[in-house]
């Protein structure tokens, strides 16, 4: 009696052991398996497109050039224009040089150019912060053309994403949108709701039909403004803007952050 | 054993009360007449058959939209109509003109919401009829 007992409990405890371990050593399995893919897809990954922007800020002196690409873009997308400045929306706005790049600008530099107004939107980054920190992945960056793009279905309005970009390029929406809609909401965009997080999607909308950003052919129907706004492939060597950046000197904000912006500019 | 007709009295009306939504719903009779949809004039068929739609119409629009908005894909191959584009906006709004008489006046017959922020039909809340409706 006593002998069968232990034998008993002895292996009911290998059995217990055998079956805790299982899930450990797999858990371990999968672990490796992770860490072989992720070094093999980093090289694709580098290869594919990714939509860019150069901004030519010599060419967007003109604030009708400047105003028609915040004009255009914002009516393309049924952006609401709301005054009071903490609940405003914005896609694509102006922001001083100083404040859109505070890593350039230094105690020298000339007071014209520090008060010079830049256009900014989002930047599009090779390593968005804003698709780390979302909880519902309502915003991530599309593997096929690099667009950081947003699902209004997803969004839970949490704002950590707000909290995440470096570059104040999401808005919340405080309030129904639609009563400041300047004209009301029409053509094809929807509009958006009380709750979730908005910005710039690069014109998705429009690139698949083949047609480019609206605010690059807003600046191009300007006087003055052809070439203000350049938009292509950076994988594409021959794109209009690796020839760009290839030839020009160009910035981008807050490189030193990490986030790999794929908006540049020539000063 | 002076309890009995107490204990057996309460025991009755335990089991009335208990069991009183399935009088409650047999006593209430038929149900109400089913709601009159108003169906689009210019086209008979709908991109599945009409029972299909009626009991899936809201697993296709998930699946419409997720294709759409996070796959990229904008085809799809209808049983009835062949290859339509994926769009609330163009193909469902493109027939069924009028959202008061066909989607919310079911909806509310069903008791699954009307438009409203609390579960319901919020497509409109964000996407926009197409002009002229």
């Amino acid at each position: 009696m006593d002998r069968s007992r232990r034998r008993f409990l002895k292996r009911t405890s290998y059995a217990a052991l055998g079956f805790g371990g299982l899930p450990l050593l797999a858990a371990a399995g999968r672990a490796l398996e992770s860490v072989s893919e992720e070094s093999v897809s980093e090289e694709p990954a580098a290869q594919g497109r990714q939509w860019a922007l150069v901004i030519d800020l010599r060419k967007c002196r003109k604030p009708e050039v400047r105003r028609a690409c915040i004009e255009a873009c914002h009516r393309e997308h049924n952006v609401p224009h709301i005054p009071d400045p903490t609940e405003e929306v914005k896609w694509i706005w102006e922001e001083r040089y100083q404040n859109a790049f505070p890593d350039q600008a230094h105690a020298h530099t000339g007071e014209a150019l520090r008060d010079r107004p830049v256009l900014v939107l989002c930047n599009h980054c090779t390593h968005p912060p804003c698709v780390k920190v979302c909880p519902t992945q309502a915003t991530w960056k599309r593997e096929e053309d690099g667009i950081v793009m947003m699902d209004m279905h997803r969004c839970i309005g949490c704002r950590y994403c707000i909290a995440a970009c470096p570059y104040g390029a999401r808005s919340f929406n405080w309030r129904d949108p639609r009563p400041y809609i300047p004209g009301g909401p029409g053509g094809e965009f929807p509009t958006r709701t009380m709750g979730v997080v908005e910005k710039c999607n690069f014109c998705a909308e429009r690139l698949r039909h083949g047609r480019e950003p609206a605010c690059v052919a807003a600046a191009r129907q300007v006087p003055g403004g052809e070439g203000a706004l350049v938009f292509g492939d950076l994988g594409d060597p021959r794109s209009a803007v690796s020839r760009l950046l290839a030839q020009e000197h160009t910035i981008c904000r807050k490189w030193s952050l990490g986030t790999g912006p794929n908006v540049f500019y020539v000063v | 054993m002076n309890d009995r007709p107490t204990i057996i009295g309460g025991l009755v009306i335990a089991l009335v009360a208990l069991t009183f939504p399935i009088w409650y719903s047999v006593g209430a009779g038929r149900p109400g007449p089913p709601p009159e949809l108003e169906l689009p004039a210019d086209e008979s068929q709908c991109v599945e058959d009409a029972a299909s739609m009626r009991a899936n119409h809201m697993d296709l629009l998930d699946r419409w939209r997720d294709a759409v908005v996070r796959e990229g894909r904008r085809t799809y191959r209808s049983t009835n109509l062949g290859e339509v584009e994926m769009s609330l906006t163009k193909t469902c709004l493109g027939c069924h003109r009028n959202r008061e008489t066909f989607c919310l006046r079911c909806h509310e017959y069903a008791n699954v919401g009307g438009e409203g922020p609390a579960g319901g039909v919020r497509c409109w809340a964000c996407h926009l009829e197409p002009e002229g409706n």
